[in-house]
């Protein structure tokens, strides 16, 4: 890795970084539980880098590892975005919705 | 040379429109009206990143890969489906699975690249890996421990710190040697090792009522992690998620540590959990009065404001629902109810308010500490169904407390408290609670779920009129 392609990706981290604190920070703490098992749906998208890595299946070892990483991910992203639907769905306002 | 989706343009620009779908997943979720676009537009950036890495032109072999997303998908299933209840533990085993597939990723990447891996390369793959397997087997202990596998009180012995502190060391050492000489691959495992032994070590000495803060850092730590893996991979749409996750966990364990009065150096370096030794004072029988339902339902029905303290005690008797019907019953009859909602009350943050709003309590009911604590002193009347150290009046004023300075809810302030706790027994800490024998509170001992039923029935049944 080059040097300009690190600075690029501290680049990324830090402001990435950054919008995380605004937009997190603004997350009613009624929300919160449902946050955290979005962000760790969001954050099992490390399965794309799994997927490479058993697809370019350079050493059994690798098609191992990356097979099981693979698998743990997608439980994560299925598990995760199925129950924040399911919670964020239980969460009802006692005003009447503003519907016709 | 390693080669990655990141360097093809198309790939590159369905991983900018997944990075941007992630932030407005997160936007969204700042208010429940929007929250649920969130959630689906998290899910079209996941389905787009997914659909374009397999497009990646290195991808020779597709079976394994179906075969792993097949497989992951019927696990994944299952655990999107758990009680509400039991979301703490599913939580903390899905922050294991995340650094699971990180550290496994990482180790791969280890063996295809040493011994020709740059320094910095190195370093962060080292991050890597040290912080996924802490967090994997930190999470495990965490997630056994909410499932009552494990025992729930802390496990200390002498000398605890001092042996974590020098695992971390070793292990922090042996990457360092492992950045200067790629070569020593024979070390790899080692540091592998102790770090997965560290997370167990770390998380085995926190009890229960400490598990919001170490599952918001464990958290942290899995988005971290995967940030690293970003690197590792120079893949943009990893680098941006990790750092959303970890910003995520970080904050929620500042939120979490500032509502336990606890410093936030002292959560990030793993000393929180220490078994508060509750100052055994001279225990005079002091008086308490107590109710019965009946005179508690009379004094309920006669309130124009009511606030309900639930703690996690009315999630642990089932009560949610019960606790539901007295919602109904009394705002039928004009009162107006709300609830009182700790940071820190049930498992893990925002717990207690899932819970109420799975007993269909609605949402704008549920009031934070900051927004409700200066209506305690108009309020008819307080009723604190499974809480106790969160309501103690001595943290406000003993400095001798062990919890003196943790914010709590002032329900002592409201005309009248009701209490309603199986018998006088001390709560989590170990601390005697002053609320209890103030002149304005009433005990109304039994259990949460039976109790408030019958004040229901009082209500609903007694009454009559109307």
């Amino acid at each position: 890795m080059n040097s300009s392609i690190l600075i690029n990706a501290l680049f990324i981290f830090m402001l990435a970084g950054f919008i995380g604190f605004e937009v997190i920070r603004r997350v009613s703490p009624l929300l919160h539980t449902p946050l955290m098992s979005l962000t760790n749906a969001l954050d099992a998208i490390a399965v794309v880098g799994a997927i490479v890595l058993v697809g370019e299946h350079k050493s059994s070892l690798s098609v191992i590892l990356g097979t099981i990483a693979v698998v743990a991910a997608t439980s994560n992203i299925v598990g995760g975005f199925l129950i924040t639907d399911r919670m964020l769905k239980m969460f009802k306002s006692s005003r009447p919705a503003a519907k016709s | 040379m390693n080669e990655f989706a990141g360097n093809q343009l198309p790939i590159e620009i369905i991983y900018l429109v997944a990075s941007a779908l992630f932030i407005l997943s997160l936007k969204w979720m700042s208010s429940p009206t929007t929250a649920r676009h969130g959630v689906w537009a998290g899910e079209l950036g996941m389905l787009l990143a997914i659909a374009g890495t397999l497009l990646h032109h290195g991808i020779v072999d597709y079976k394994w890969i179906a075969i792993a997303l097949v497989l992951g998908t019927i696990i994944g299933v299952p655990l999107g489906r758990v009680q509400m209840t039991a979301v703490p533990q599913r939580t903390a085993l899905s922050h294991a699975f995340g650094a699971l597939c990180v550290t496994l990723v990482g180790t791969a990447e280890f063996y295809l690249r040493t011994p020709e891996i740059s320094r910095f390369m190195m370093a962060v793959l080292s991050m890597e890996v040290i912080l996924g397997s802490l967090t994997f087997t930190g999470s495990l202990m965490a997630a056994g421990k909410l499932q009552e596998i494990l025992p729930q009180r802390p496990l200390t012995y002498k000398g605890q710190n001092f042996v974590n502190f020098l695992l971390l060391v070793i292990a922090v050492a042996l990457a360092v040697y492992l950045v200067l000489h790629p070569e020593a691959r024979q070390l790899y495992p080692f540091m592998l090792l102790i770090a997965l032994a560290f997370g167990v070590l770390l998380v085995i000495p926190i009890g229960g009522a400490d598990m919001p803060t170490v599952i918001s850092l464990l958290n942290a730590y899995a988005g971290l992690s995967a940030a690293a893996m970003g690197f590792v991979l120079n893949n943009k749409l990893l680098i941006v998620a990790g750092a959303l996750d970890g910003s995520s966990g970080l904050i929620l364990s500042v939120i979490m540590s500032k509502a336990m009065n606890r410093s936030f150096t002292n959560v990030l370096f793993g000393a929180f959990g220490q078994v508060q030794a509750a100052a055994a004072g001279a225990q005079e029988a002091k008086q308490v009065r107590s109710a019965t339902a009946e005179e508690a339902a009379a004094i309920l029905s006669a309130a124009n404001k009511v606030v309900v303290v639930p703690g996690y005690g009315m999630a642990v008797a089932q009560a949610q629902h019960k606790v539901r019907e007295l919602y109904d019953a009394l705002s039928k009859r004009g009162v107006d109810v709300r609830f009182a909602i700790h940071p820190v009350a049930g498992r893990m943050p925002g717990h207690m308010n899932v819970l109420l709003a799975e007993a269909d309590i609605p949402y704008d009911r549920l009031m934070d500490m900051e927004d409700i604590n200066s209506d305690f002193p108009q309020t008819d009347v307080a009723l604190v169904i499974g809480a106790n150290d969160v309501t103690n009046p001595a943290a406000r004023t003993d400095t001798t407390s062990p919890i003196y300075g943790m914010p709590i809810l002032d329900v002592d302030k409201a005309h009248t408290v009701m209490v309603i706790k199986r018998g006088m027994s001390p709560g989590f800490a170990g601390i005697d609670n002053p609320l209890y024998y103030l002149d304005n509170t009433l005990m109304l001992f039994g259990d949460a779920k039976a109790f408030v039923g019958n004040i229901v029935r009082e209500l609903t049944g007694g009454g009559g009129h109307g």
